[in-house]
């Protein structure tokens, strides 16, 4: 490669130069725009496997076990074939409960570390984050280039679990210790694949943080950045201070593993009927504590670009300026800051200490209140609007409702009294997929709509978009909400059968629903797969500015060539100049010069 | 397809212990005022959406007010948080979790958790615990309790079902062999989890006879899901006789030569 490409890649040195050939340009590229989309489709093909592996519990949980009269030769085409391809994984379709730990520790996973995350931080602020500040690229392109494929390789060591034996992890995403440290050899690929893909989204924050501090065009006053760059710039200081936090404990996990070390493991620990060969003196909660303190600042990092890029999309389809601009920045940053005080709220029942709750129960509610506040500004942001319902649009307001759902239910959670009842349970998993599905996911997907014109240069097909819509967050209140019924009754998480436990039956019929409003959920999703890839070649040619907005990525040509600007921008107000009076047009680029 | 014991309940299960109905009155609040928010805002949300649409000789408006106003409603929130922690949520998260009753005027039990079984060991009669050590642990003595110890002679063990009587609280001090659970009865609004190398504490004063089932809340492998047992709430009459006959059975087959602890029920 070297031979071939010596050339290149010495072209390369300062990170301009455009390439020629196409393994430069397309593959081992140090673009910007190019990186941000090899993380967009990665990102979503993992999100799919995620989702399939969902599909697939859900169709045991809706019926868990054979029920009496159950006869292996009538069964349904389905069954039968999900039998044959999972052998005896699910034998007759029903799942082994070792099979539905290791799908639920890889969905989680793969949704949050592999989907989620790289969608809203790597994809999108990749190729937005540079163009909305005007710089021709990141700070650090090569360390860029390092990133995507740290990245990939990551996820595919987290994948090959699989062939680990027993198989893929399963001890929950969480991990928890002394459980994660007896579990089967998949387990320690668990531990490696995090360490690779921690260290991947630290070379990448770095990377944004310095691209937003000392790459802005002329005239970008920190005061004049888009809200989704503050949210960027934000998220990255999150990744940066907290995951090195997990990364040290996912070695530890990975010595206890391999090495016979005892962080985690106490003094006489059996298992099954033997003392556990190790030294002991660890303790296990030392883990939930390293944990969560990355884990919570780990939410609001799926969070935050997704508010990022709603307010980016509401703002330009109201023709009006957000409302509270400082009062959205200002929240950002105190959700960022509050959001290092709170992790001890995932472990009021761990056996830490109880009085400590008092104190987490008191900065967790507190952390609501900027949460509320970018909220009710962007609700605020409506008003005096004239709203245009397009596809990115219909998402962005679709976030508003369900993330305040998801921000509701995270309230009987984080009050300790109540969450003696509720922690654990099914409640908690509607409460943070109403977050992170259709608050979060459905802002992304709304930015996909938003931005795809600009990196393709075509435009989404809009009667597929709507469909998208429709059948991706209709379908999701149908999963979710039952989950509050079922947590509300006392249905715990991560029972692969809860029909086993009695006090389960009465909210059991609720996971039938859930069933078949995933199967809607997933058949929503191909007119999207459909639409991605046929617009490719067919959608409308888009223009340098489609939407007709303010921010600086819609200076540039679309797609934006190697460099992005032609002639370096200046700034010359805020990002949000809708409908000025007196001005000729309802929009006012940031960049025109008065 | 639905089972004909499978439902589709809304609510909370019925509440059996002292302290559930605290805590389902602020499951209440905290319901209604979600659900008051989310209706108010909603209900301005659609009329922003329909009264500011995009139509013919329609505009945005570019200057904002209200920018200081809307502080209140954060305002708001924050006092009705810190008013619920300060009036319900340090009282009530110290009356249960910081505290317990006194120990000398309850029915103390100790739970041993294991991969994927509660082995539940009661002092019997004397009140006394007796020792209990890793070494003796074996297929027939699951908690390695010591014959030997004179305290130990009317000590009861059980697997997955728990006695108890109502009138009195119980207390227990938990403790897990291997990995980590978590001890659960939803009727009771109350859960905690039993780690390995430390004594956690949960109690409940139940307030109605009958059977609720104890499930385990934290992951533990590959039973989990089976990790389950009941709890037998009887007048205190009825527990008195269900010790006396435990003890006695186990006098019983200990003159016999054998000092395997009465397990009652299946696993």
């Amino acid at each position: 490669m070297k031979d071939s490409h010596g050339h290149d890649a010495a072209g390369h040195g300062d990170g301009h130069g455009e390439p020629t050939s196409f393994w430069r340009k397309y593959v081992f590229s140090v673009d910007h725009k190019v990186i941000g989309i090899q993380y967009l489709i990665t990102s979503f093909l993992f999100l799919l496997v995620g989702f399939s592996m969902m599909m697939l519990m859900r169709y045991q949980l809706a019926w868990p076990s054979p029920p009496d009269d159950f006869d292996p030769e009538k069964m349904s085409l389905l069954r039968s074939t999900i039998a044959k391809i999972f052998g005896d994984k699910m034998e007759y379709g029903f799942m082994r409960p070792d099979f539905y730990n290791q799908l639920g520790a890889m969905h989680g996973t793969i949704m949050i570390f592999l989907g989620v995350v790289p969608l809203g931080v790597a994809a999108f602020g990749n190729f937005v984050l540079p163009l909305q500040i005007g710089a021709p690229d990141m700070a650090f392109p090569r360390l860029n280039m390092a990133s995507y494929w740290i990245y990939l390789v990551g996820g595919i060591v987290m994948m090959s679990s699989y062939f680990a034996p027993d198989g893929f992890p399963q001890s929950g995403w969480t991990s928890y210790a002394p459980l994660s440290i007896v579990a089967p050899p998949g387990q320690t690929v668990w531990c490696i694949a995090m360490l690779i893909i921690i260290t991947s989204s630290l070379l990448g924050s770095i990377n944004f943080i310095v691209t937003t501090l000392n790459m802005r065009a002329k005239g970008m006053t920190l005061g004049r950045m888009p809200v989704f760059v503050w949210a960027q710039l934000v998220t990255a200081v999150l990744l940066l201070l907290a995951f090195p936090v997990l990364e040290a404990g996912a070695l530890l996990q990975f010595l206890d593993r391999v090495a016979g070390t005892s962080f985690y493991i106490p003094k006489d620990m059996m298992y099954g009927s033997t003392v556990f060969p190790a030294a002991g003196g660890g303790n296990p909660i030392l883990w939930q504590h390293l944990f969560w303190f990355l884990a919570h600042p780990e939410v609001y990092v799926l969070l935050l670009p997704a508010m990022g890029i709603v307010a980016e999309i509401i703002a330009t389809n109201t023709r009006k300026p957000i409302f509270g601009y400082r009062e959205i920045v200002g929240s950002l940053i105190l959700i960022g800051v509050l959001s290092f005080v709170v992790w001890a709220h995932h472990m009021f029942l761990s056996g830490m200490r109880t009085s400590l709750a008092n104190l987490f129960v008191t900065t967790t509610l507190t952390i609501s209140v900027p949460s509320v506040a970018v909220l009710s500004c962007l609700l605020l942001s409506l008003r005096g609007g004239a709203i245009r319902f397009n596809t990115p649009m219909l998402f962005a307001l679709a976030f508003l409702p369900m993330f305040g759902i998801g921000g509701l239910t995270g309230l009987p959670l984080g009050f300790a009294p109540t969450d003696l009842h509720l922690h654990d349970t099914y409640y908690v998993i509607g409460h943070f997929h109403y977050v992170v599905a259709p608050g979060s996911l459905a802002a992304l997907m709304g930015g996909t709509y938003y931005w795809y014109p600009k990196m393709f240069g075509r435009r989404m097909n809009e009667t597929l978009g709507k469909i998208h819509f429709y059948m991706t967050i209709i379908p999701m209140n149908f999963i979710f909400f039952p989950m509050l019924f079922q947590g509300m009754w006392g249905m715990d998480r991560r029972l692969a059968d809860p029909t086993l436990q009695w006090h389960n039956l009465p909210v059991q019929g609720w996971s039938v629903v859930m069933l078949f409003a995933a199967i809607v959920l997933f058949l929503g999703q191909i007119p999207f797969l459909w639409n991605f890839f046929w617009s490719l070649r067919h959608g409308e040619i888009a223009g340098e500015n489609p939407w007709n907005a303010t921010t600086l990525e819609w200076a540039c040509p679309s797609p934006p060539p190697h460099g992005n600007f032609e002639t370096p921008p200046e700034v010359f107000r805020g990002p949000y100049e809708y409908s000025v009076p007196g001005h000729k047009s309802d929009y006012w680029p940031q960049d025109e010069a008065a | 397809m639905i089972k004909e014991d499978w439902g589709f309940e809304t609510g909370l299960p019925e509440a059996a212990s002292s302290y559930a109905p605290n805590i389902d009155w602020l499951m209440y609040v905290l319901h209604t005022v979600m659900i008051g928010i989310f209706v108010v805002w909603g209900i301005y949300f659609i009329y922003c959406l329909v009264a500011y649409r995009a139509r013919d000789g329609h505009t945005g408006t570019y200057h904002q007010t209200g920018e200081k106003a809307s502080f209140i409603p954060d305002g708001l929130i924050l006092a009705f948080e810190m008013w619920l922690v300060l009036a319900f949520g340090i009282p009530i998260w110290a009356s249960v979790k910081q505290s317990t009753p006194p120990p000398a005027e309850s029915n103390n039990i100790h739970i041993i958790a294991q991969q994927f079984a509660w082995n539940i060991h009661y002092p019997g009669p004397d009140g006394k615990f007796g020792r209990r050590d890793l070494k003796l642990v074996s297929a027939s003595n699951s908690i390695g309790l010591d014959e030997q110890d004179p305290v130990a002679k009317d000590d009861i063990v059980t697997i997955n079902q728990m006695q108890v009587p109502l009138g009195k609280p119980t207390i227990l001090q938990m403790t897990s062999k291997d990995v980590i659970h978590d001890f659960w009865v939803s009727n009771f609004r109350n859960k905690q989890d039993v780690v390995p190398g430390l004594n956690t504490t949960l109690w409940f004063e139940p307030t109605k006879t009958g059977k609720f089932e104890i499930a385990c809340a934290q992951l533990c492998g590959l039973g989990h899901t089976q990790m389950v047992g009941n709890v037998f709430v009887k007048t205190p009459e009825e527990f008195d006789s269900w010790q006396k006959s435990q003890v006695a059975e186990k006098a019983g087959t200990a003159s016999a030569g054998s000092v395997a602890p009465a397990a009652e029920g299946k696993s």
